[in-house]
């Protein structure tokens, strides 16, 4: 018996031969199939936005550049994205809570957050978690110059912003003869507005702008009335009027230039709040002449009308901005990452964010590529003014669909 | 900078101290006769705002117009919650009652969340834009008005404590508890009137306000704070205190942000604050305690 029982188990029988065929067959077919399967499942990105608190606004306005993507995405053969929307709610403390959260959650990138000073909470975080993070709008200069090894900003940073902002003022000047001697300037008092701030300090000079500021005023981003503010502004007798504010502190200075009848030569807002839907709409006439130097989009580039037309067909009514363009950049980087590095891991994701060279872009400039630091340092601003509800862009000439409108019309001739 | 300028600057913040000076009426009288501070007094003026903002935008009813029904409204809630809630916790310590109108406020805060959501809400009256210009002095409409408004509905107040018959019983509940129990007074029910009449004060000044400011639902404790900044100032109990405090406040915001830097105006207001407890612990015409 034991014999014949050994003798049997070293023997290969036509059924076991089959069954370990069959076994090697399945083992070797379905290996492919896994790798696909690992590329084929959708990245999970965890959407970090202010949807709620002082900036809901313009977090809710960001949505709008994450809910457009998936068609466009689609259409450009990028793998799909699995978006985790995470609230931020405007206060950088519960921003570095929801990034923690979304990374035990499995988010394997993160994208977000609007502003620097939740972004920079956000950055932290991802950096000591090891997960891929994509700033969608955030201009402290100072969150890519960390060293971080998973920070990426395909945004412009505070001098950025104000050297192409003046760069865009001298092509202004040069094509209406306008030199303006002097400016007020005002700004919000958080984390962007004293970056912005510091910033003119150091950039301005270097331009050899036809006027000098004569105030700096700064005021809380909690204010809820300014009419101190625009007196003091009024006070100084500035022709032109410089601003870096969000978007309810730019109606409220609205309201007050009107109510203390002061209309000066021209306003260049130089962050968010001026060309948003809600202060256009609010405002009517009133929000009429507002240049705003500003991270945008080149209109005539064919992905910025698709995303004109995805928008328009998504929420009608509602003109295209920064914050849906440079949100929806921010995927595009991720999905373009992803499908590069045929994983989902957050070295070889990240690896493959640093390596980006997206020339199908909508944003100003020559396309999307990041430096050593994380940083891409060939975007461009664009100057853009209000006009009966909608967005021209007025400078720079590449990239410019409509000519500026100099000084603005006062407030008490508009009808 | 031009002599007009500052008035300007001082007009306007005299206006809006008025209106503070209201909100914190409401307070100093609940405390003057009840004995009770409301830590949620704020969050009961942002529930007339947003009453104020839903009847706009329902049936745009003018806030001015819906200040009187408005402020029904919140007597009603204030008598109620002074009979139901409070009244069991006057003879309780007093950090029982703290916790008790801490707790009305986070509930109120986060009840107005789910109804309105955590935007800033407004109205946009006909004269939102409009102003007024007297030589070089230009005064905002929407400040004006709710300045005389807040002047209007203060000396009612004032007028109702000092000639009506109800009011000298509620003066008399708050200068002897004993003697107004003994000469047969229903001390319970003047007290839930007080809280009443200091919960429509505060309605009253909520749909005065919402000329001037949006409204969020957090914008309540920062209400409460400043009408107890105003209240101690002027003087806790003391209804004339409250409207002199309000417009010290008022002004002193809009000065130390014209003379100085406006993202610091508060700190002007916490450091006369902080004056006042050190040199005149009673406040700017509080009696000093016996």
């Amino acid at each position: 018996m034991n014999r014949k029982s050994q003798s049997r188990t070293g023997q290969v029988t036509r059924r076991s031969f089959g069954a370990g065929l069959g076994a090697a067959g399945l083992l070797a077919g379905t290996a492919p199939f896994n790798v696909l399967r690992a590329q084929g499942a959708p990245l999970k990105v965890g959407v970090l936005l202010p949807r709620s608190g002082l900036q809901a606004g313009i977090g809710q306005d960001c949505q709008r550049g994450v809910d457009i993507a998936a068609g466009i995405l689609k259409d450009m053969g990028m793998p799909s994205l699995q978006i985790m929307n995470a609230d931020t709610e405007t206060n950088v403390d519960v921003a570095r809570a929801r990034a923690e959260k979304l990374i035990a959650d499995g988010a394997q990138l993160l994208v977000g957050a609007f502003d620097s000073g939740q972004s920079t909470a956000i950055a932290q975080v991802a950096e000591q978690k090891g997960i891929p993070y994509v700033i969608n709008i955030a201009a402290a200069p100072q969150i890519t110059e960390q060293g971080y090894k998973f920070v990426f900003r395909n945004f412009h940073t505070a001098p950025m912003i104000l050297g192409g902002a003046f760069a865009c003022q001298k092509d202004l000047f040069a094509e209406t003869g306008a030199a303006p001697k002097s400016a007020v300037f005002l700004h919000v008092n958080d984390t962007f507005g004293t970056a912005m701030q510091k910033g003119i300090g150091a950039v301005m000079p270097k331009f050899n702008m036809p006027y000098t500021i004569k105030e700096t005023i700064s005021y809380d981003p909690a204010a809820r009335d300014l009419s101190v503010e625009i007196a003091k502004a009024k006070a100084t007798g500035a022709e032109i009027l410089m601003v870096v504010s969000r978007l309810n502190d730019a109606i409220l200075l609205t309201r007050e230039m009107v109510k203390q009848r002061w209309s000066p030569k021209a306003i260049f807002s130089m962050g968010p709040g001026w060309y948003e839907d809600q202060y256009l709409k609010t405002l009517g006439k009133l929000g009429d002449g507002p240049i705003s130097f500003v991270p945008w989009y080149d209109p005539n580039k064919p992905l910025s009308k698709k995303l004109e037309a995805a928008l328009a067909k998504s929420f009608p009514g509602v003109n295209l901005n920064t914050n849906h363009v440079y949100t929806f950049e921010a995927l595009l980087i991720a999905a373009d990452a992803y499908k590069r590095a045929g994983s989902a891991d957050p070295k070889k994701l990240a690896d493959a964010i640093r390596t980006t060279n997206i020339k199908d872009n909508a944003s100003t400039g020559p396309g999307i590529q990041f430096n050593a630091k994380g940083q891409n340092d060939k975007l461009k601003i664009s100057a853009i003014q209000n006009r009966g509800g909608k967005l021209p862009t007025v400078a720079p000439k590449d990239a410019a669909n409509a000519k500026v409108e100099w000084p603005m019309k006062p407030y008490d001739k508009r009808a | 900078m031009p002599l007009d300028i500052y008035l300007n600057v001082a007009v306007a913040g005299v206006l809006t101290g008025l209106v503070y000076g209201l909100m914190a009426l409401g307070l100093s009288v609940i405390f003057g006769v009840v004995r009770v501070v409301n830590f949620a007094h704020g969050e009961m003026m942002t529930i007339a705002m947003y009453i104020a903002v839903t009847l706009f935008s329902a049936f745009h009813l003018d806030p001015l117009v819906m200040m009187v029904p408005i402020a029904a409204v919140l007597f009603a809630f204030g008598y109620v919650l002074q009979k139901g809630f409070i009244n069991p916790f006057i003879t309780r310590p007093e950090h029982s009652q703290f916790l008790l109108l801490v707790a009305v406020a986070i509930v109120i805060v986060n009840v107005l969340l789910i109804v309105y959501g955590p935007d800033a809400q407004n109205v946009q009256t006909s004269y939102a834009y409009d102003s007024f210009q007297i030589g070089p002095l230009i005064v905002d409409a929407t400040k004006a008005y709710a300045g005389l408004a807040a002047i209007v509905v203060a000396a009612a107040l004032f007028a109702f404590f000092q000639y009506s018959t109800v009011g000298t019983a509620i003066r008399a509940c708050a200068d002897n508890y004993t003697g107004a129990l003994v000469v047969g007074l229903d001390v319970k029910h003047l007290y839930a009137l007080t809280f009443g009449l200091g919960a429509a004060c505060v309605g009253a000044a909520g749909t005065i306000l919402l000329l001037i400011f949006d409204v969020t639902p957090a914008a309540g404790p920062a209400y409460t704070l400043l009408a107890f900044v105003i209240v101690i100032t002027g003087g806790l109990g003391s209804m004339p205190g409250a409207l002199i405090g309000g417009v010290m406040i008022g002004l002193t915001e809009a000065m130390a942000g014209l003379l100085f830097t406006p993202s610091a105006k508060s700190m002007f207001s916490f450091g006369i604050l902080v004056l006042v407890l050190l040199f005149r612990p009673q406040g700017i015409m509080g009696k000093r305690a016996a």
